[in-house]
């Protein structure tokens, strides 16, 4: 049962056609990797996806939703949450105040409420808190929670940006690259939580990513661009043996 | 060595962390209220004086030092605050009405400049609000059957059920009644950084990007941020008419609206202790400038400028030494205390951010 | 005629505006820093020519004297980053807004106490004179701010396009890290442009004295040349020039056709509008980040 369906997808920038006649669907439950070489357009179709851009052609449906009827905001709260290849962090803020962005789709408080602190908004703070330990236990964040992220090591803050995603309980997760300049226990980390939020929290993934070893150790299905045009789908195994996939990344020729 | 220790998640939300800070604040609020027996008349007016900036600096540092939205131009929502209840007060509105109202309709105001103003950035925005402050200037001499212009308007007394608040010959009262803003204030600040709102605001100063995808719409978010800071600056403004006991359109210059935004970076961006600190520094320097012209030159000598000179000199030290400001310089010193003897040098060093062009956005 | 006469002393004050935001656009498109301070370094620049030629004080010959004051202002522009600004590297561009305000106060009050609060005005050969073409009046000074204002924007314009100095600053406002890593001095060429900066300042300083008295306070005529380098769209050097020629015309010309009081709102007015309609200006440089 697809959870999230592209069809037809293109975007151009000015002359550059970055995303071009793409159709792809996620079903639900799975681990889905798109990879391909830089500027293939992996990461145009999360800010697709994000609302970020808007598609020159195309249908993005959602849970059977029109995504394309949303403003980037709204995403949100359709149950899509991402993460960022740079890490778009709450600089100036710590661990756990970032993790309760997260959750500001489930506000259910308004602004005079707030501004007196009506034991509502007190009740609703101690139930985000309580989700966003959940989301900490699940990651291990705890000797980080207090500590700004200006501070913090890469991988921990890719960590946090992960975290940040979950709390906000998504149905869909866009991870963009969560292996990119991770060390090698790190990486196996990320594997073992993605493994987990799939089985454990039944939520859908939908990754970009180079690590290929991740990839294929994690994912159910691939997806390989190039050119901003779908090369190969299937299995990881049968992305990877694809002739039109080797030659993209190694060049023609290859053993 | 004091330690924190956190047992509950309510201890991450109440108002004071710990017994001890409870204690200090209570004590300072005693203080505060017993202040008139300890006080002669002037000081207590220089007190006052200080509460109505802080009370100011509070609304300027919800919009900057929260939402990261730099405004040069609040002058004139201190105008709009001060001009709005005048007005309200003379078309007979009782003051217990009439300054409430004027803070919600000078934060009506700023959410409806907020429009436009959305779209800008860092710089842009800057000037945009310079470009604000000069206009209400000029505008305020343009209203003049509203605004009396040029010649400025004299606020009556106040009356509050009764009760005559006139500032200079009961300026025990008139203290009470800025103390007891300055409080409410304080306590909608506390209340919105505990809460999802406040969050939201520091999100949209870190990254708006990663705030969007988190459901946070930028530019209610901001509107709103705008609204709440105009409406505590237009209370401040407020009182700023009655504590000066007459006013016009250069009361409220694009110099106040520079002074208020060193003030806040002179006392910390972005905590609240900052308002306040930076709140004495502005209050009190004119009067430790002419003591010390007069120990150095000899009082008469009037030397123009030398306040604002000053003033920037001080902010130009602290942006270089202690861009934390004065409160960043008092949790270092209290850190350094309490972790005694294991504080380490660099334990407050700033995360180095390289220059990334602003116009790829 | 007189709308060419209002159009015509509009172009030099205009010039005069373009030059100020000139020297603005140049630290922002080598350092995305605004320096708040340029009006007031263009009023130093002219007191320190003020003050090498008039006769009360060093009563040095003008063409001394300018190239002199040129030179001094390039200088302590170079030494102001080199002692201060240097400080703030790394830290956020409301800092550098924020210092460089602070700036200003300190340069009005220091210049206050050297030279005095009075108007005073600059002895220079090229306040003398109108020149009558067709019925239009111009003042010599006039022309020349016109002129040099022109050459110089032409100039700077090709030195940032062309030469590899200008390369090299315009790298290093856009990613100072890789800029680095390419080998270029960042701090240095920081250094250079605000010494460039100062000279810019200095020339519209002369120029500005040549037309009339100035006082310490002149320098607040920096604001409207903010509004110029906006209009302008901030990183565009013909931008700088073509706002400061906007705001320069519009002004005699809303005192003319304006009530009174309305007149003076107008350079902020259309500030405020440009920047609803088109927040980057008209000539913008700004593009939608690829996350």
């Amino acid at each position: 049962m697809s959870l999230l369906e592209i069809n037809n997808a293109t975007l151009k920038f000015g002359g550059v056609v970055a995303v071009n006649d793409l159709s792809f669907s996620v079903n639900e439950g799975e681990v889905y990797a798109i990879v391909g070489p830089n500027g293939a357009g992996k990461s145009t179709v999360f800010n697709l996806i994000s609302r970020f851009y808007q598609p020159f052609a195309g249908t993005f449906t959602f849970d059977g939703q029109n995504l394309l009827d949303r403003a980037a905001d709204q995403v949100a709260d359709l149950g899509i949450a991402r993460t960022f290849q740079n890490i778009e962090l709450f600089d100036h803020a710590t661990v756990l105040q970032n993790l309760l962005v997260g959750r500001h789709r489930h506000r259910k408080t308004s602004l005079v409420e707030e501004l007196f602190f009506a034991p509502r908004v007190r009740r609703e703070e101690m139930a985000h808190r309580d989700e966003v330990e959940r989301v900490i236990d699940f990651l291990d964040l705890q000797p980080y929670r207090d500590k700004m992220i200006a501070g913090l090591p890469y991988g921990v803050r890719k960590v946090v940006e992960l975290g940040r995603a979950l709390a906000s309980g998504p149905r869909l997760l866009l991870l963009d690259e969560p292996a990119s300049g991770l060390s090698v226990e790190e990486t196996q980390d990320m594997r073992w939580w993605i493994d987990d939020i799939r089985k454990q929290m039944g939520i859908t993934v939908l990754m970009v990513e180079h690590d290929m070893g991740l990839v294929s150790s994690v994912s159910d299905r691939v997806l390989a661009l190039a050119d901003g045009a779908k090369l190969a789908e299937g299995t990881p195994a049968e992305v990877q043996a694809n002739p039109a996939v080797i030659e993209a990344y190694l060049g023609a020729g290859a053993v | 060595m004091r330690t924190l220790f956190k047992i509950s998640y309510d201890d991450d939300i109440r108002l004071f962390p710990d017994r001890w800070s409870m204690l200090v604040y209570a004590a300072l609020l005693a203080l505060a209220f017993v202040l008139p027996m300890l006080l002669g008349e002037f000081y207590l007016g220089e007190v006052t004086n200080v509460l109505i900036w802080a009370i100011a600096g509070l609304g300027l540092m919800l919009l900057t030092g929260q939402t990261g939205q730099v405004s040069l131009g609040h002058a004139a929502f201190l105008a709009i605050g001060c001009y709005t209840n005048t007005i309200l007060i003379e078309l007979g509105l009782p003051f217990i009405i009439a300054f409430p109202l004027a803070g919600v309709i000078t934060g009506l105001v700023g959410a409806i400049i907020a429009v436009p103003a959305l779209r800008l950035h860092g710089i842009y925005l800057a000037i945009a609000t310079i470009a604000l402050s000069v206009l209400a200037d000029d505008i305020i001499v343009l209203l003049d059957p509203w605004t009396g212009g040029v010649s400025g308007k004299f606020p009556e007394a106040i009356t509050i059920f009764g009760l005559e608040i006139e500032r200079w010959t009961m300026p025990t009262r008139f203290y009470y009644l800025v103390l007891v803003v300055t409080i409410i204030c304080t306590l909608f600040y506390r209340n919105l950084l505990r809460s999802p709102l406040g969050r939201a605001f520091a999100a949209v100063r870190d990254s708006e990007v990663s705030a969007t995808a988190m459901g946070v719409h930028i530019s209610r978010t901001k509107g709103t941020a705008f609204g709440l800071s105009c409406m505590i600056t237009g209370w401040a403004g407020a009182l700023m008419g009655y504590y000066a006991g007459a006013f016009n359109n250069e009361t409220f210059s694009l110099v106040i609206s520079i002074t208020l935004l060193m003030m806040i970076v002179i006392g910390g961006l972005g905590s609240i202790h900052g308002a306040f600190f930076g709140a004495v520094v502005v209050a009190f320097l004119p009067q430790a400038l002419s003591i010390l012209k007069g120990a150095v030159i000899g009082g008469g000598v009037a030397i123009p400028g030398l306040e604002t000179g000053v003033f920037g000199l001080i902010l130009i030290l602290f942006i270089l030494f202690e861009p934390m400001g004065l409160y960043g310089r008092w949790l270092k010193i209290r850190t350094w205390f309490e972790l005694f003897p294991f504080a380490r040098k660099d334990m407050f060093r700033r995360q180095k951010s390289y220059l990334k062009t602003e116009r790829l956005r | 005629m007189e709308v060419l006469q209002l159009l015509v002393s509009g172009l030099a004050n205009g010039c005069v505006y373009g030059l100020i935001a000139l020297g603005f656009v140049l630290i922002y498109k080598a350092t995305e820093a605004v320096n708040f301070a340029q009006g007031d370094f263009m009023m130093l620049g002219a007191f320190v020519t003020l003050g090498l030629t008039n006769a009360e004080y060093m009563h040095l010959p003008f063409w001394l004297a300018a190239p002199l004051a040129i030179i001094i202002m390039a200088a302590l522009g170079y030494l102001l980053d080199f002692f201060v600004l240097r400080h703030l590297f790394g830290q956020s561009q409301t800092a550098v807004v924020i210092l460089t305000i602070a700036l200003g106060f300190v340069i009005r009050f220091v210049a206050g106490v050297v030279w005095g609060h009075e108007p005073q005005t600059l002895e220079s050969p090229l306040s003398i004179g109108d020149i009558n073409i067709g019925g239009v009046v111009l003042g010599m000074a006039d022309v020349a701010v016109i002129v040099v204002t022109v050459l110089l924007t032409l100039f700077l314009y090709q030195f940032f396009q062309r030469t590899k100095l200008g390369l090299a600053m315009q790298a290093a406002s856009q990613n100072q890290m890789a800029a680095y890593y390419m080998g270029i001095p960042v701090k240095r060429v920081q250094g250079l442009i605000w010494g460039l900066s100062g000279a810019t300042a200095a020339v519209a300083g002369i120029l500005f004295a040549s037309k009339g008295a100035i006082d310490p306070n002149v320098g607040l005529l920096g604001i409207k040349a903010f509004a110029a380098a906006v209009i302008g769209g901030f990183g565009s050097l013909p931008g700088a020039l073509a706002g400061g020629l906007i705001i320069g015309v519009i002004e005699p010309f809303a005192s003319r056709y304006f009530p009174a009081g309305y007149s003076q709102i107008a350079p902020y007015a259309l500030l405020l509008f440009v920047l609803v309609v088109r927040p980057h200006g008209l000539f913008s440089q700004v593009r939608i980040k690829k996350v």
